[in-house]
C-alpha cells in the first residue's frame, strides 16, 4: 500500500489509466497537466531516485555550490501529488514492457498494467571507457545524489578535472572554481560547446573560463585516469599527466530507452515520436530528452532536444491528447546556462547553420550570435543581452529574412526588424 | 509567517503561507500552485511566473530591472500590473499580497 509521500512499497501490483515512466520535468509536468486538463482517471508515476520530482538544471550551478538546498528544488510540495491523486512509485525503475498486454515491470518486482504509457526517462550520463573510468572520485551529474556525492568530496579536494566542455561540465567548472579549487577541462573537439553552439560562443566562453583561471585544454582526449582506489590523475593522449583528486565527466547521455526499444519501440538514438509523441508502439508515448522527433526548428531533422523546455512542453502535449484535447509539438526551443555571473539565454537551434552574425562586443560581457541558415534567422545565443533574446525569438519563429548587417548593429533593435 | 493571496487562471483564490528568504514566486510553488511553471527556477532566464500584482501593493515592490521588463515585454498578456514573482522577494512588507497567475504564453 501507498505510504505517507505516496510511494507505493515494493511490489505493489495494480492497474492505472496513465503510468508514466521517469519522474523529472517531462514525467512530472505530464502528471501535473493531467489533473490540470481535468483528466479524471488513475495517474502513477515511476522514479528510480528516492525523490520527489525536483528541478535538475541547478544540480550542476546553484545546488552544487551549496548555494540552494534540496527542499527548495521540489518542483511541488509533497502534498501536492497527493491532492491530486498522482501516485509516484519512487526508487524503481522499469525493466520490461510488454506493449500488447499494455504492463511494465520494475526491477523491485513491482508490476503495473496501464491504459497509456508516457516514457519520460531521459537518459544516464555518459561514462568514459577508458582504463580507471571506474576509479573513486569520478562523477558525472545528473541526479541530486550525483551532486550530492560531488558535494561532499570537495572539502579534500584541491585539484579537479572536468572531462567535455559542455554545459554541464562548463557549468560545474564555474562552481568549482568559485569554490576555490584549481580546475582543468579537457575537451575532445577544438573549441568548448561545440555540439550546441557556434564558433563565436565558444571563444568567448573559452576566454571567460581562462580569465577565471581555468586550465582549458581543447582538442585534448584522455588516455586513461590513474589512481588506486581514488583517481589521482588524468593521463592525456599526448602523455601529460594532470594531477587531481576529482574527475567530473560531461560527456552527454544516453537516453534510457532499452526497455522501450526492447519491446519493439523504433529508434536508432532515443525513440522516435510523431508530433503527437506517440511512439510506434500502441498507447505508448516519449517525451523529454530520449524523444526523437521531427523538429520544425531543425529544417524538420529528428533530433533529440536536451532541454527543460523540450520536456515541459512535451509533456503538456501528452496531457492535453490524454485529457481530450489534440495537440501537436511545435515549440520554438529555448535554453539557459549560468556560468559566474553570465546569463546565457538561447532559443531556437543552431544546428546546421551557414552563417553567424555577432551583436555587440563580446568584450564587454554582453552581445548575442544570431545565426542564420540560408538567409534566415534559425536562432539566437544571447549573453546578458535579454532584450536580443526576447525580440529574437519572434525573428526566429517567423525564420525571417533579415540583413546581416542589420542584425550587426546592436543599436537596432531587433524587433524594428522583423519585417525588414 | 504572512500570507499571499494566489488567484488562479480559472478564478480560484488560494491562501498560502510565505517563508522568509523566499520569493514570491517560491512561496506560490511551495503553496502547491501548479499554474505558475517558473521554468528556469528563478533565473530570470524565462518568463513564466509571470503574475498580475494587485494595484494595492505596487508602492511596495522593488523597482523592476531592465531585464526583468524586456523579458515582460515578450507576453502578449502583459498588463500595466505585470511582474515576473521571481523577483519580488516575499516578507513582513508584502503580507496580505495579492496576485493573478497571467495567462500561459
Amino acid at each position: 500500500m501507498p505510504d505517507a509521500r505516496g510511494s507505493a512499497t515494493t511490489g505493489w501490483s495494480g492497474r492505472y489509466d496513465v503510468v508514466i515512466v521517469g519522474a523529472g520535468h517531462g514525467g512530472a509536468h505530464a502528471a501535473a497537466a493531467l489533473r490540470q486538463h481535468g483528466f479524471a482517471g488513475s495517474v502513477a508515476m515511476v522514479g528510480d531516485e528516492p525523490r520527489l520530482p525536483y528541478e535538475r538544471p541547478p544540480l550542476s550551478k546553484d545546488y552544487l555550490s551549496g548555494e540552494t538546498p534540496f527542499e527548495q528544488l521540489l518542483l511541488h510540495p509533497p502534498a501536492f501529488w497527493q491532492e491530486r491523486d498522482v501516485e509516484i512509485l519512487t526508487d524503481r525503475r522499469v525493466t520490461t514492457v510488454d506493449a500488447r498486454a499494455h504492463r511494465v515491470r520494475c526491477d523491485d518486482g513491482t508490476v503495473l498494467e496501464y491504459g497509456h504509457l508516457v516514457w519520460a526517462t531521459g537518459g544516464t550520463p555518459r561514462t568514459l571507457s577508458c582504463p580507471g573510468h571506474d576509479l573513486g572520485g569520478v562523477h558525472t551529474v545528473r541526479t541530486v545524489a550525483d551532486s550530492d556525492r560531488l558535494r561532499a568530496e570537495l572539502p579534500a579536494v584541491t585539484r579537479a578535472v572536468v572531462v567535455g566542455g559542455g554545459y554541464i561540465g562548463l557549468e560545474a567548472a564555474a562552481v568549482l572554481r568559485a569554490a576555490g579549487k584549481h580546475v582543468t577541462v579537457v575537451e575532445a573537439q577544438d573549441r568548448v560547446l561545440a555540439r550546441v553552439a557556434g564558433a563565436p560562443l565558444s571563444r568567448f566562453y573559452e576566454a571567460l573560463h581562462r580569465t577565471h583561471g581555468v586550465d582549458l585544454r581543447l582538442g585534448a582526449s584522455v588516455e586513461r585516469l590513474e589512481g588506486a582506489s581514488r583517481v589521482a590523475g588524468v593521463r592525456l593522449a599526448d602523455g601529460e599527466l594532470l594531477p587531481c583528486e576529482l574527475v567530473i565527466v560531461g560527456i552527454g547521455i544516453v537516453p534510457a530507452v532499452a526497455p522501450l526499444r526492447a519491446a519493439g519501440a523504433a529508434g536508432s538514438d532515443g525513440v522516435v515520436v510523431d508530433e503527437r509523441c506517440r511512439t510506434t508502439l500502441p498507447d505508448v508515448f516519449a517525451i523529454g530528452d530520449c524523444a526523437a522527433h521531427r523538429n520544425r526548428f531543425a529544417d524538420d531533422a529528428v533530433i533529440r532536444l536536451e532541454s527543460v523546455q523540450n520536456a515541459h512542453d512535451q509533456a503538456a502535449v501528452v496531457a492535453r491528447i490524454l485529457a481530450g484535447t489534440d495537440a501537436r509539438y511545435d515549440a520554438v526551443p529555448w535554453f539557459w546556462s549560468k556560468q559566474y555571473d553570465l546569463r546565457l539565454q538561447t532559443v531556437g537551434l543552431s544546428t546546421g547553420h551557414d552563417a553567424t552574425v555577432v551583436r555587440g562586443d563580446p568584450a564587454t560581457g554582453r552581445f548575442s550570435v544570431v545565426y542564420l541558415r540560408e538567409g534566415r534567422v534559425v536562432a539566437l545565443d544571447c549573453v546578458n543581452a535579454v532584450k536580443d533574446y526576447v525580440q529574437g525569438r519572434k525573428l526566429v519563429a517567423a525564420r525571417a529574412r533579415v540583413d546581416p548587417a542589420l542584425l550587426a548593429d546592436p543599436a537596432l533593435p531587433l524587433k524594428e526588424l522583423a519585417s525588414a | 509567517m504572512p500570507e499571499l493571496h494566489v488567484t488562479t487562471r480559472e478564478g480560484d483564490t488560494k491562501t498560502i503561507p510565505g517563508r522568509s528568504g523566499a520569493s514570491t514566486m517560491e512561496v506560490i510553488r511551495e503553496g502547491g500552485v501548479d499554474e505558475l511553471m517558473a521554468l528556469c527556477g528563478g533565473e530570470l532566464c524565462c518568463a513564466t511566473c509571470h503574475v498580475y500584482v494587485d494595484p494595492a501593493f505596487t508602492d511596495r515592490l522593488p523597482p523592476m530591472s531592465e531585464d526583468e521588463d524586456d523579458l515582460l515585454d515578450g507576453s502578449e498578456f502583459r498588463e500595466p500590473t505585470s511582474r515576473l514573482s521571481c523577483q519580488l522577494p516575499f516578507g513582513e512588507d508584502l503580507a496580505e499580497l495579492r496576485v493573478t497567475i497571467a495567462p500561459e504564453d
